[in-house]
């Protein structure tokens, strides 16, 4: 037998996880009287509304089409009319097209919805696109442009990110257990597509239940496996994962294709696919609701563009009153102002934090004690990333590499003086580019 | 929705550990040398501990308020302080003399800096040494233990650098802590205790007492001393678990935090024997405090898949 030495990634932090939903099997949610479809829910070219005030929709029919090659078309999620067309403010603080439309409660689905017919690698990129398919585990980037990449007979391998790393969030481990085999088929089948020489499936060990799934699934498959990773924040970042998984490191300002591998979110396969079965686009969501404020906590499938507060309705309201909304996880995810936003395709749970949850310590002084370095999964030293920020000293901003920061907040939860060190690291990032870009002019 | 909603960056989460629960940690983990010291020296050991806590909380409250600075006293590095820097003085010190080292520690080294984090020197091995340079004769008026009778109360330091007159402790007796000395530096076993916990709590990495320790072992053996007697004496196990592992004024990376503790061994020993000073420790602590900015800028890690800078 060989003797296996791990690669094990520095640092990390050990959150507390908070996975109440985890037996909780996803419900569907009705359709909502209205749902607000932003034109940009993806990293790229925002989408260009192909649908004016009055046409009828159905639950699929294309609203918003691409404007350019990073881009992932958009689709009606409910069926009924379109009731406006116009901008809106996005959480991110950013303004967008949006297409609303006033459902019909029927959910009809578009009848020009086929499955595609695939028989070249060209066919199946694009089919990825016309899915309107993006990153869903959080970053939103257009699936159809990760996969063909320009050095793809490079690329060996495929990870499955199904970590889950973030507290709180069951919405993978829930995909996981409820559709085990569109997640196998799909990672069959792009290994197939994309002549992969292994796939792996990774998820962290405080799920046994879906590794136990994977490996009774998998048992018959040669060079797709599952690998258990080890409980610590942040596993299910890129970088990490990939240490984790390959023991490849991958370079600064490189991507992972550049070390032979291509990560995908659990979702994202799964999705793939249900969508090559059916045809029908990317337009619900499984999302995990929960936080202290949050009466009845569930996972849920919800259409795209459904607003937050529908949603809270839908988990029974509040039981005590909410204080912060969350897209995403505790660690990184972005507080959103009001609980009128829609949902997006890059969501994967919303949290309604109770007072005491929402409620931040207040910073003191740092005592040095090293823990920021410690925890630092990209090995950077956070406590001189805030003096030199504090300092206005770009130079040791560069030399510090801030850049590498993927603001996971693994040093500020750490930290002991409670000092908000990932909201420093990013105004050092702001203020080095301001510097670099003065270099410039 | 009655109350507003906070928007703030994210992380959402913070860990449970604060400044005032890993100084509350140094403190329960200085405990054990603190029954044992009373123990060995008698109940003036909670004496001296008692007011030199009370006067770092005292001089840190004061000088917070006529500098108009936020009130600090409950993060509780003051207590940690006081202990340390009664544990570094003989039992027999006149308690005004603790006042002044309490004084120098907290508002000299450390408020003068800007309070805590911001000092470059360990503010109770910096006291012991303006101590010890003003009050040479206190500073080494050793008592004996309880129970042993009165000519061991000289250190096995002395009788080894000066000669002084003594009868050897056993290296028994030497790791319980009968033998002369400082009240809290004298019981190793209680400062191993201590140490242990703190490794356990991970408020302390293992790196610079071993490295430490280590090299005080080593170059006593390579000079033809017997190592153990000079880890078992003076102020090696206080200085190399509780002082040189302070936060604020040893290295940050694991590399560096070897070096930082190689760097306190060798210069313990060059000082014990090479100087007319018996005792190296505070010295060395303070001599790596100084060149700790130097330490820290040549061990930074490498950011991981990051180009060579």
């Amino acid at each position: 037998m060989a003797i296996f030495i791990r690669k094990r990634s520095h640092g990390g932090a050990h959150v507390p996880h908070r996975k109440h939903t985890a037996e909780m099997a996803t419900v569907q949610m009705p359709p909502p009287a209205t749902v607000v479809l932003p034109m940009s829910q993806h990293i790229g070219a925002p989408c260009k509304p192909v649908v004016k005030v009055g046409d009828p929709v159905k639950v699929g029919t294309l609203i918003g089409e691409t404007t350019g090659y990073v881009a992932a078309p958009i689709h009606a999620s409910v069926s009924g009319t379109v009731k406006a067309v116009g901008e809106i403010l996005l959480s991110n603080g950013s303004r967008s097209m949006a297409v609303t439309i006033e459902s019909d409660g029927k959910m009809e689905p578009d009848p020009a919805i086929a499955p595609p017919k695939i028989k070249t690698r060209e066919e199946f990129f694009n089919a990825v696109r016309d899915s309107g398919l993006v990153g869903l585990g959080g970053a939103g980037f257009p699936t159809h442009v990760k996969l063909n990449a320009k050095n793809l007979d490079e690329i060996d391998t495929l990870i499955v990110n199904g970590a889950e790393c973030e507290p709180y969030i069951t919405s993978d481990y829930r995909e996981a257990i409820e559709s085990t085999l569109d997640i196998v088929h799909g990672m069959k089948y792009l290994k197939e597509m994309l002549d992969l020489k292994q796939v792996v499936i990774a998820i962290e060990a405080n799920k046994p239940k879906a590794i136990q799934k994977f490996y009774e699934q998998l048992a018959s498959y040669q060079d797709i496996n599952v690998q258990t990773l080890p409980q610590s924040y942040p596993m299910g970042a890129e970088k990490v994962l990939i240490y984790e998984v390959t023991g490849r490191v991958v370079p600064e300002g490189k991507l992972p294709g550049d070390v032979g591998v291509l990560v995908m979110n659990i979702g994202s396969v799964g999705f793939l696919n249900r969508y090559l079965k059916t045809g029908m686009p990317l337009v619900q969501k499984r999302l995990t609701i929960d936080g202290g404020a949050v009466a009845e906590p569930k996972n849920i499938f919800v259409p795209i563009g459904t607003s937050i507060a529908d949603v809270m309705a839908f988990c029974g309201g509040y039981r005590k009153p909410p204080r912060k909304f969350l897209m995403g996880g505790p660690m990184m995810g972005i507080a959103i102002p009001d609980e009128n936003y829609p949902i997006l395709k890059n969501n994967n749970a919303i949290l309604a934090l109770d007072e005491e949850e929402a409620t931040l310590k207040q910073p003191t002084a740092c005592i040095r004690c090293g823990r920021c370095v410690r925890g630092c999964p990209m090995k950077l030293m956070p406590l001189e990333l805030d003096q030199a920020r504090e300092a206005g000293d770009t130079d040791a901003l560069a030399r510090l590499k801030v850049g590498l920061c993927m603001e996971c907040g693994t040093c500020s939860f750490n930290c002991p003086a409670k000092r908000p060190l990932v909201q420093s690291i990013r105004m050092g990032k702001a203020m080095l580019r301001a510097a670099q870009a003065a270099k410039k002019s | 929705m009655e109350e507003k909603l906070m928007v703030t960056s994210s992380p959402h989460l913070q860990d449970k550990a604060s400044t005032s629960s890993i100084m509350l940690d140094v403190c329960i983990a200085l405990l054990p040398a603190l029954i044992c010291a009373e123990i060995i020296f008698g109940v003036r050991v909670l004496l001296v501990t008692g007011v030199s806590v009370a006067a770092c909380f005292i001089f840190e409250y004061l000088l917070n308020m006529i500098t108009k600075r936020p009130q600090t006293i409950s993060d509780l590095s003051c207590a940690v302080t006081g202990i340390l820097l009664a544990f570094c003085l003989p039992v027999s010190i006149p308690l005004w003399m603790v006042v002044i080292g309490d004084f120098v520690a907290i508002v000299i080294v450390k408020g003068l800096f800007g309070g805590i984090g911001q000092n470059f020197a360990n503010p109770a091995a910096t006291a012991r040494i303006v101590l010890m340079l003003s009050f040479p004769v206190q500073m080494t008026t050793w008592t004996a233990p309880v129970g042993a009778d009165a000519t061991a109360s000289a250190t096995v330091l002395d009788m080894l650098g000066h000669g002084t007159a003594g009868e050897m402790p056993s290296l028994w007796q030497m790791f319980i802590g009968y033998q002369g000395g400082s009240l809290g530096e004298t019981c190793a076993a209680a400062l191993i205790v201590g140490g242990i916990y703190l490794l356990f709590r991970k408020v302390i990495q293992p790196h610079v007492p071993l490295a430490f320790i280590g090299t005080v072992a080593i170059f006593s053996l390579l000079t033809g001393r017997d190592p153990l007697v000079q880890i078992l004496s003076g102020g090696v196990m206080l200085g190399a678990i509780f002082m040189a592992t302070d936060y604020t004024t040893s290295a940050i990376t694991p590399v560096g935090k070897v070096v930082f503790g190689i760097g306190c061994g060798l210069l313990t020993c060059l000082i014990r024997f090479f100087s007319s000073s018996v005792e190296g420790v505070s010295y060395a602590i303070l001599l790596m405090n100084i060149l700790c900015p130097f330490v820290d800028r040549l061990t930074r890690s490498r950011p991981f898949g990051g180009a060579k800078a």
